[in-house]
């Protein structure tokens, strides 16, 4: 190629990742918009509060030592090797690639290193997003928001080296195009630590072994907010290909967003179905639930299936959430949003349809992926959720759980106007 | 002077409006409520747990009058808010010992 053609390709290969990552930012909407919508009214401005403080703090931490973490200068592929004399806070656009560089590099520099990092940061956001909807409703906010410090900063980046940073999952071949492991089952499994030491909601199940229903405040913004994460997957899966300046990748990524759309629909629809049969009733959070799960089903392959086989992929994710949803409810593991459920239940069957359709993945590699994610996840989180809970407590006290979080951890209301004896003026 | 309270279901509130103001009521209350008469409740599946729906809303209409028009509200209520199914609500009449109208500060029958 020549240097015109190069230039244009490097800035359309980073323009993409910019997009593709600007899409990914926007599923920290629709995360907050899901989750406000499923939790009760007294509890929504927490939530929010929640939603966007750990897309902060993720962006933060991930800037200051996680990046540094997930693409080390060296390390033997388990423990990163981080460059201290070279750390990504201290950068700047003019450092970045130079033209001589880029040339010089014959095709392996073919985008902006900043890029780079904007496109995995909205990826450690969404991890971490995965985790604040199963403890809604009863947890303190600022011990969260001290979990999501490790979680970000150090939990998931470790994680991240081992297969996208080149380390020994990468090595064994183990199979994660955006992230059903590294990113949802990585959630899901923080977010399980986190729950079992926090305990269900007060009221959520009977001493008899009932299991009462807390039904959501807002379904028009849990259903806005399906539609927004929808949205943004197509950035999630399809900047994953990392590159789109070539034939052969442009086609790449149109296949995996068709392939994406087609498992969310695929999910949505056997999701209803699913829930259809088992319950009498169309109901609605389960049909979300499934279009999610269709999503993180197919999020570990979404550029070898059909299309036909895509839509199959998510459809058996949608009927695995909705048993999986009621087992755990079963288990009396409280969990408001089904994120466990979604994120990792579906996470696992996301990583080991992989060998289905891909045929250079092995369903060996696959399991011994996702038994070290969900091992080093879950360990290193329920150490770090004891420790918050040792040293703060991580859960209200019962009167601010009657009460609502939104007063107690938040000083003001979500819905002012519906609630209590204000009124309006 | 009477205060006539009637439970009617929210649908019918618009109907037992005109109702009234065809028979010349020249105010009522409105509140939205909940309850349950003889009428049990049923229950519903929320991510497959079960849960009770045991109070219905209803609306709460309150009528303030002078007790000649009493049967004639009882009437026109009932007439508009009956559908013949369970639920229909009830009608209270109780005795209202004063009112005043807070503007002009009149009492008894001219407040109404």
């Amino acid at each position: 190629m020549e240097s015109p053609e190069i230039q244009l390709a490097y800035a359309l290969d980073t323009f993409y990742f910019l997009i593709t990552g600007a899409l990914v930012m926007w599923m920290a909407a629709g995360f907050a918009m899901l989750e406000a919508g499923l939790v009760r009214a007294k509890n929504t401005a927490e939530i929010l509060t929640k939603n966007i403080a750990l897309y902060s703090i993720a962006c933060i931490m991930y800037m200051l030592i996680g990046y540094g973490i997930m693409y080390p200068a060296g390390g033997n592929g388990i423990i990163p090797q981080i460059d201290w004399s070279n750390m990504f806070m201290f950068t700047s656009a003019a450092k970045d690639n130079s033209l001589e560089a880029v040339l010089a590099s014959d095709g392996e520099t073919y985008y902006a290193g900043l890029a780079d990092f904007f496109f995995q940061v909205v990826f450690v956001a969404t991890a971490m997003s995965i985790v604040s909807g199963a403890v809604a409703e009863r947890m303190k906010l600022w011990a969260f928001l001290l979990f999501a410090v490790f979680m970000t900063g150090f939990i998931y980046p470790v994680q991240g080296y081992w297969k996208w940073g080149g380390g020994w999952l990468d090595g064994i071949g183990f199979n994660d195009f955006a992230g059903s492991g590294i990113v949802h089952l990585c959630g899901a499994s923080a977010a399980l630590a986190g729950v079992l030491l926090l305990g269900a909601r007060k009221g959520k199940y009977g001493k008899d072994g009932s299991i009462n229903a807390i039904p959501g405040a807002n379904l028009p913004l849990a259903t806005l907010g399906t539609f927004i994460l929808w949205l943004g997957w197509f950035g999630f899966n399809g900047g994953s290909q990392l590159v789109v300046s070539n034939i052969s990748d442009a086609n790449a990524v149109a296949g995996v967003f068709v392939n994406t759309n087609m498992a969310a629909a695929g999910g949505m629809v056997l999701g209803l179905i699913t829930a259809r049969l088992l319950f009498g009733k169309a109901d609605l959070t389960m049909a979300l639930n499934g279009a999610l799960a269709g999503l993180v089903a197919i999020t570990a392959e979404p550029l070898t299936p059909t299309p036909l086989a895509a839509t199959l992929i998510g459809g058996v994710g949608g009927v695995i959430v909705v048993f999986a949803i009621v087992t755990i409810d079963k288990l009396r593991v409280d969990d408001p949003v089904g994120a466990i459920s979604v994120h990792g239940v579906v996470g696992m069957w996301g990583l080991m349809a992989v060998p289905i359709t891909n045929t250079d993945a092995s369903f060996a590699a696959q399991a011994i992926g996702l038994g070290s994610i969900l091992g080093w996840v879950f360990i290193t989180s329920f150490i770090i959720w004891l420790l918050i809970k040792l040293i703060m407590g991580i859960r209200v006290s019962e009167e601010e759980e009657y009460e609502g979080v939104d007063v107690g951890e938040c000083g003001l209301e979500a819905y002012p106007e519906f609630m209590g004896a204000r009124g309006s003026t | 002077m009477k205060l006539i309270s009637a439970i009617i279901k929210p649908f019918k509130l618009d109907d037992v409006r005109e109702a009234l103001a065809d028979i010349g009521v020249s105010g009522i209350t409105v509140i939205e409520v909940k309850g349950f008469g003889r009428q049990k409740g049923h229950t519903e599946l929320y991510r497959g747990a079960e849960y009770v729906v045991d109070f219905l809303p209803k609306i709460k209409v309150e009528i303030a009058v002078d007790d000649p028009l009493v049967d004639q509200v009882i009437e026109a209520v009932t007439g508009a808010a009956q559908t013949g199914k369970i639920g229909d609500g009830k009608i209270f009449v109780s005795d209202l010992e004063q009112v005043i109208r807070i503007r002009t500060g009149e009492t008894g029958p001219d407040a109404l």
